[in-house]
């Protein structure tokens, strides 16, 4: 019973939107069904804050390797759900300034937005830049010329990467104007202009076509996986 | 067993306490050199707000003169550069116009010990870097459970089901105001997904979840079928013979068209595994694999440039804004050579 209804569910949902742009009645349901599932998107968000919080208090109980980090990712969690939810800092906003909740949580001077800033952004951005060591080293280790595939893939990248320097710009500079074209420059815009936009136009017209089937395969209940266990 | 936060062999832990040490040192003896380092200046600004009433009754707030009756006054704490905080002394010694942030100073070197916390990660495993991960997990976690709440369970959920208390609360500038009973339907369903955190959970946030996937599913098919297929398709269909605004044959033009088309077809031709790549399907499955490597290796360029150029903006954060040992921008009115020869005036 329960999943029958799941899956009634699965399909009206799908159905509601897939209808929505061809009946002009419909659009209003699309709308509706949008914001709940916003709001249930938001839930998800709370549900995983749970999860969270869940995981790390049975790893701090436990007292397992480690279980000091637990503490810290619960301290940072707890100190910044209070300063969001509460609007620690945050002065009223200029169109109601009577009303002392009115302004935003992530407004300049509040404590959310000093943690955003000097917490979440640096370590956010310097775990991304360190990545720019292991793509290279990466690069470095499996890029081999070994047959014509792998030798269009390292002449592609090498021809982006000098391309969009200075350095690209200097070496290829002497090349007379005829010879404009093989400019490293811009080489790089013609790959891009042509050669990238073909290749991904068929990459997403693929991922497109996937998108469509699988969907189509969630809302008729041929799949269901997503219901878990024996389904 | 292991307690706490150092679950490493002691020697490598003193190594590590060691690196951080000399680096600590390091920045001390920056610190107290030429014009110091790493502080945040601001500058509090007042701005008074008058209500006034417009039509049909509606009160808005319009800015007056400080002082003004009536009025409402929001302070704001906004950057100033050291270089203004320098030009306010000169201009008014001891001034408290412009002055340092403690709490933003703070913040600016915690964001500084995060980022050589991560840096550490290229040599190694280390308790900086796993304690400043743990912090962004749960802060990471905070963030997005707060943006949800103010940005979507307030003004979608708790508008409708509960109006005046909102308006009165947090959205004084709330449209409409009333009661909407189908808001009822999300905030069952929402309490149905969040029991899947109770151990009887599992059964019954399957509707909340076939909720989200189908109407997922829906909305996705219907914009990647507009705008992933039927637009590709649509820009793909190019002349193959370009003529100029002359009247005249566009050579390359029309190559560029060729290529964007044969490449299209052949990639997709790649990808069509219901057909066995033989004769002219395989031919053309080659060149789709030739034009698929070009754009992955476009692909891998583009994002080691991007990763640079977070790097790029880590180091300046560290060198500018931190250290203040480069100054491009001016913001402290020192140029390099300045900053350079004050330090150095300062050692000898």
């Amino acid at each position: 019973m329960s999943r029958s209804v799941a899956l009634l569910i699965c399909l009206v949902g799908g159905l509601t939107m897939l209808v929505s742009p061809f009946l002009p009645m419909a659009t209003g349901w699309a709308n509706d069904v949008t914001d709940w599932f916003n709001i249930l998107a938001a839930m998800a968000f709370v549900l995983g804050g749970g999860s969270l919080l869940k995981v790390q208090l049975m790893r701090l109980s436990a007292r397992g390797p480690g279980w000091g980090y637990s503490a810290v990712t619960l301290l940072a969690f707890v100190v910044t759900l209070w300063v969001g939810l509460g609007k620690v800092g945050v002065v009223a906003d200029p169109s109601a300034p009577t009303v002392a909740w009115s302004g935003k949580p992530d407004d300049e001077g509040s404590a959310f937005w000093w943690i955003y800033l000097y917490v979440m952004t640096p370590i956010t951005s310097t775990l991304f830049a360190v990545l720019a060591f292991y793509v290279a080293s990466a690069a470095f280790r499996a890029f081999r010329a070994k047959n014509l595939e792998a030798t269009l893939l390292l002449a592609t990248a090498f021809v982006i990467l000098l391309g969009r320097t200075f350095a690209g710009v200097v070496l290829t500079g002497w090349l007379p104007d005829w010879a404009s074209g093989l400019r490293l420059e811009n080489l790089a815009v013609t790959i891009m202009d042509v050669f990238n936009t073909a290749g991904n136009r068929a990459i997403i017209i693929g991922i497109a076509l996937g998108v469509a089937s699988t969907g189509i395969r969630l809302m008729l209940g041929l799949d269901r996986s997503y219901l878990g266990g024996d389904a | 067993m292991t307690v706490g936060l150092t679950d490493q062999a002691p020697r490598q832990g003193m190594w590590w306490i060691g690196l951080f040490l000399v680096i600590a040192v390091l920045v001390a003896i920056r610190a107290g050199i030429g014009e110091g380092m790493g502080r945040v200046y601001v500058q509090t600004e007042s701005t008074s707000y008058a209500p006034v009433t417009g039509d049909e009754g509606r009160v808005t707030w319009s800015v007056v003169a400080e002082g003004t009756a009536g009025a409402a006054t929001i302070e704001r704490e906004l950057f100033r550069t050291a270089g203004q905080y320098r030009a306010a002394e000169a201009a008014s010694p001891g001034q408290q116009a412009i002055r340092m942030s403690w709490d933003r100073t703070i913040g600016l070197w915690l964001a500084a010990f995060f980022t050589l916390a991560v840096f550490s990660f290229l040599a190694g495993d280390n308790p900086a870097y796993k304690f400043t991960e743990s912090i962004v997990i749960g802060v990471s976690a905070g963030y997005w459970m707060v943006v949800a709440f103010w940005e979507t369970l307030v003004p979608k959920l708790l508008a409708n089901l509960a109006p005046d208390m909102v308006k009165a609360w947090c959205m004084p500038n709330l449209e409409g105001g009333l009661f909407h009973l189908d808001a009822l339907i999300p905030l069952g369903l929402g309490i149905m997904l969040l029991s899947q955190l109770t151990p009887l959970g599992r059964h019954v946030g399957r509707w909340p979840l076939a909720f989200v996937i189908g109407t997922f599913a829906g909305l996705k098919m219907v914009s990647h079928v507009e705008s992933d297929i039927i637009e590709q398709v649509r820009a793909t269909m190019l002349p193959l013979v370009v003529v100029g605004d002359d009247g005249s044959f566009a050579v390359w033009a029309s190559l560029r068209n060729m290529l964007i088309v044969v490449g299209v077809l052949c990639t997709l031709a790649y990808f069509v595994f219901s057909v066995e790549h033989k004769g002219a399907v395989g031919r053309a499955a080659r060149v789709g694999v030739w034009f698929l490597m070009i754009t992955f290796g476009s692909a891998f360029g583009f994002t080691v440039m991007g990763r640079i150029a977070l790097l790029a903006a880590r180091f300046e954060f560290l060198f500018i804004d931190w250290l203040w040992l480069i100054d491009p921008k001016g913001d402290r009115g020192m140029t390099v050579v300045a900053t350079l020869v004050s330090c150095i005036v300062d050692m000898t």
